[in-house]
């Protein structure tokens, strides 16, 4: 059932989801599914920081500025998202991926 | 008398000194600038002194010599910055100095304390050394000079860095005095970096990428350390994959000036937030930022303060005439990459458009090769310190544009 979900969503060549305003719980589960997360509340906590991060400036937030702004610590975070934190967590929250560094 | 205080005498902050004394009517304006170091590094000249290509004398000036008769320069510390009260606090006789216009000019610092064990576990200029600011230089010079090999990791902690391209350039030069001094073999070079390449621009990651492969140098990619155990000599990462060292090279987490903490006018990094196209600050109108302090999404370094000036210059001014301030700032990035054996290469890009090979077109000098090694390339960063202390500090006329030019650049 989630895998129709994700037939409806638009997503660029690596996988972020095109429109982040398209974005629902259901999508954000759907994604998280695809990419074997299991979600549990603290998951949710960094999403939807990252969903209000990105509404306020339009871009999704470093992984310091979660860890920085939320009550998450660096290992919890690599916990909750295992291989690349920020991106991961973007990914799921229907952001485009985080640009971070130059 | 109008005040406009200018904090930081480094590349960035003269440069403004230097345009703003010849714009600004002398009586009817007063130009002060802060710094708490009498001494001017310069700062892309740190990259050769481990390999004892500069001393560190090569790479140090008076900060007066460049800083016009009609600007006050105090040497302080700042101690806070208050935006809403358009005044400063000098650590110096806890002098106050009340502004019209504010430049933050203070940079951007590493913090070694960032990462666990690094500064604490007892290896600090034992065997793992910095190579951004002078006493670290200076430090690993010493060490390599008489290293007999073993595994060299250079890391970088975490993105932005200043001039990311410098750890690129520090396992270029590596991989050269090793051969030179006749221990390549005996030594083995790792780059363990959390992006996903060589590099954050996708063309020229490649570029570079295949350039490490080819030196022998090994690529840790996606590795983000989360702290340094100097008992088994290992870095580990938040997922808890391990790098073992003899030397470890670091670049550590750059942040910009304690006094933006303390002031509480920073971002995460105390990167002050700004408007990455007219460089003013986004909470107050009369503060102004350029170079490495401010948060715009471009690369750290001296080129790009150098591309930041007339902009932000002709923006203050449009300012006290009460005009809207231009969009102007493009995010032109240029820097030359020293890759050993007296070549190197040339990148140059914006917000918009990536490194691409080419020839960059410069009237007198070039061409340049774009992407590609050259020997005119590895001149052109040598000839670069000259160009720095005798045109670019002055705010003098640079055969550059300020924004970015796509002729012959490969599409
Ligand atoms: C190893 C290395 C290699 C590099 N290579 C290159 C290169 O090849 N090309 C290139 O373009 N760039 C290069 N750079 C980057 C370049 O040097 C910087 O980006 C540039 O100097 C930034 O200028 P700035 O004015 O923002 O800061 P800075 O020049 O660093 O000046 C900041 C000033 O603020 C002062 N300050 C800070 N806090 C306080 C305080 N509280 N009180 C008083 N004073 C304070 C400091 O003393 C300093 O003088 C390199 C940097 C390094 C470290």
């Amino acid at each position: 059932m989630s895998e129709d979900i994700l037939d409806t969503v638009e997503f660029d060549d690596e996988g972020f989801m095109v429109d982040a305003s398209a974005w629902t719980e259901g999508i954000g589960q759907a994604i998280a599914e695809a990419l074997e997360v299991d979600l549990t509340d603290r998951h949710w906590l960094v999403i939807n920081y990252a969903r209000k991060e990105f509404e306020g400036n339009g871009e999704p937030p470093t992984l310091r500025r979660i860890t920085t702004q939320t009550d998450v610590s660096m290992k919890e975070m690599y916990k909750l998202f295992p291989g690349g934190p920020a991106k991961i967590a973007a990914n799921i929250a229907g952001l485009k991926k985080p640009t971070g560094c130059i | 008398m109008k005040t406009l205080l200018i904090l930081g005498a480094g590349t960035g902050g003269t440069m403004v000194a230097n345009k703003m004394a010849q714009e600004l009517d002398s009586q009817e304006w007063k130009i002060i600038i802060v710094d708490r170091d009498e001494a001017h590094y310069y700062q892309p000249g740190l990259l050769f002194i481990p390999f004892g290509i500069y001393g560190p004398d090569d790479v140090v000036k008076p900060k007066r010599d460049f800083i016009p008769r009609n600007v006050e320069l105090i040497l302080s510390a700042i101690e806070v910055i208050e935006p809403e009260k358009n005044r400063v606090r000098l650590r110096r006789d806890n002098q106050v100095i009340n502004y019209d216009y504010l430049v933050v000019a203070t940079g951007s610092h590493i913090h070694p304390k960032e990462t666990e064990g690094m500064l604490d576990g007892g290896g600090w200029r034992e065997n793992i050394f910095d190579f951004y600011t002078p006493e670290g230089a200076a430090a690993l010079s010493r060490f390599l000079k008489f290293w007999k090999g073993g595994r060299m990791v250079v890391n970088v902690t975490e993105m932005p860095i200043k001039c990311p391209v410098a750890p690129l350039e520090f396992l270029f030069l590596a991989d050269w005095f090793f051969h030179e001094r006749g221990i390549r073999d005996e030594v083995e070079i790792v780059f363990a970096t959390p992006l996903d390449g060589a590099f954050t621009k996708p063309r020229a990651a490649g570029i570079l990428g295949d350039m490490l492969e080819e030196k022998g140098i090994h690529l840790e990619s996606l590795f983000n350390i989360g702290e340094v155990d100097t008992k088994k000599q290992v870095i580990r990462s938040w997922d808890e994959r391990e790098v073992d060292y003899d030397l470890l090279v670091t670049i550590p987490t750059n942040m910009g000036a304690e006094v933006i903490v303390r002031s509480g006018m920073g971002d995460e990094l105390n990167f002050i937030p700004i408007d990455k196209y007219t460089l003013q600050a986004d909470a107050w109108e009369n503060v102004w930022v350029i170079g490495d302090a401010g948060n715009a999404p471009t690369s750290k370094a001296g080129s790009v303060a150098h591309f930041m000036l007339d902009v932000i210059i002709e923006n203050m001014l449009r300012h006290m005439e009460g005009l809207k301030p231009l969009p102007n700032f493009d995010g032109h990035a240029n820097c030359f990459i020293e890759s050993g054996f007296e070549k190197g290469i040339l990148i140059d890009f914006n917000y918009e458009v990536e490194p691409l090979p080419g020839k960059y077109p410069l009237p007198g000098l070039g061409p340049f090769s774009l992407l590609k090694e050259s020997p005119a390339n590895h001149w052109g960063k040598m000839m670069f310190r000259w160009v720095y202390w005798n045109i670019l500090l002055k705010g003098g006329e640079m055969p550059f544009e300020s924004q970015m030019d796509m002729a012959g650049k490969w599409q």
